[in-house]
């Protein structure tokens, strides 16, 4: 018996029109059109979604864990980078 | 025989190729050779037995005895069961699955296909509702034969063993049956025999893809729409009737 894996595929899916496609999870599968119906079974058999995505994992570049304090911390003290400075006018509602 | 008659056991003989067929592939629960395929065929078992179920209602209506659609699952014996020999043949391993999955999927296409045109209105939307699953059916089934043989020798060889020894079954689901002559008169059922063309093109269609060859001994088995099966039937049935057959009327 073979012990080669299939490729990793992560999954995304579209959950209604109008939104964005969203990171559900990953999967195993030999080619492309195999991932979307694994991804299809597994993922939307609940009616979970009207689109699906599949990207093999490898091509996913990522940020490395090992550089959050350079890439995310600085962020922290920047509260101006949030609009919270603005007097809203009364009657404006839903802001 | 009258037309109802007649009608209650051409649904029948419907009901019972989903049913069987979806207890066949129920019995990949658990089995299947990855997390993936396990879920993608039971899901298409339950398609299955979902359609059995719309078929079993409609028929239990239509029926001169007071019965339900679970009497009809699980309180008939082997030769009361109209399938084609080819659903109750049992899964030996994935490709045998897949071979007997791919034969049947082509052929209920073309069958829903047709029978949408049925002027039995509750007939005709049970078609409806099953030709999208049988749809997905078929393509899964028939990029697994794609992939099986044009895969790995291995793979290759175990698909086309199974190819050819299903083959001697699908001429059994195109044979049209002398009983319902005033169902298709009406047209209220529809003739199999006028698919075994389509059905013949698009089997040799994704078989070449495969790189199978695709097989052409005239000898064929019958049987299974009188009654007479082949001996798995029993089997499984025995596993699926059991818990009715032990605990009479028991319900959850």
């Amino acid at each position: 018996m073979s012990t080669k894996e299939w490729p990793l595929w992560e999954v995304f899916i579209r959950s209604k029109q109008g939104l964005s496609h969203k990171h559900v999870g990953s999967l195993r599968a030999a080619d492309s059109e195999m991932a979307i119906e694994n991804a299809r079974d597994v993922y939307t058999r609940r009616l979970e979604g009207v689109s699906i995505w599949v990207v093999e994992s490898k091509l996913i570049a990522a940020s490395d864990p090992k550089d959050s304090d350079a890439f995310f911390e600085p962020a922290e003290d920047k509260i101006y980078r949030h609009p919270t400075f603005y007097d809203v006018p009364d009657g404006i509602s839903h802001m | 025989m009258n037309t109802k008659n007649q009608l209650y056991n051409y649904i029948l003989e419907i009901a019972d190729d989903s049913l069987i067929l979806g207890q066949r592939l129920s019995e990949w629960c658990g089995h299947g050779p990855i997390l993936e395929e396990d879920i993608a065929l039971t899901n298409i078992a339950l398609d299955f037995i979902g359609q059995a179920n719309n078929l079993y209602e409609y028929a239990a209506t239509l029926s001169e005895n007071k019965i339900t659609p679970d009497q009809l699952a699980f309180l008939r014996v082997d030769n009361d069961f109209k399938n084609a020999l080819l659903v109750e043949q049992p899964n030996r391993d994935f490709a045998y699955t897949l071979a007997r999955q791919f034969y049947f999927d082509a052929f209920r296409k073309l069958f829903f296909e047709k029978l949408i045109d049925s002027k039995d209105e509750q007939l005709s939307a049970i078609a409806e509702k099953s030709l999208k699953e049988t749809k997905y059916h078929l393509k899964h089934s028939s990029e697994w034969i794609i992939r099986l043989g044009d895969g790995t020798e291995e793979s290759h060889n175990r698909i086309q063993t199974a190819i050819d020894f299903l083959w001697k079954y699908t001429n059994e689901l195109f044979e049209d049956n002398q009983a319902y002559t005033e169902i298709l008169d009406l047209e209220l059922g529809i003739s199999v025999s006028a698919l075994k063309s389509t059905w013949l093109e698009y089997v040799h269609s994704i078989l070449t893809e495969a790189t199978l060859t695709i097989p052409n001994s005239p000898f064929s088995q019958t049987g299974g729409r009188k009654g007479i099966h082949t001996e798995h039937l029993g089997y499984l049935l025995a596993e699926m009737q059991y818990m009715q057959r032990a605990y009479p009327n028991s319900t959850w």
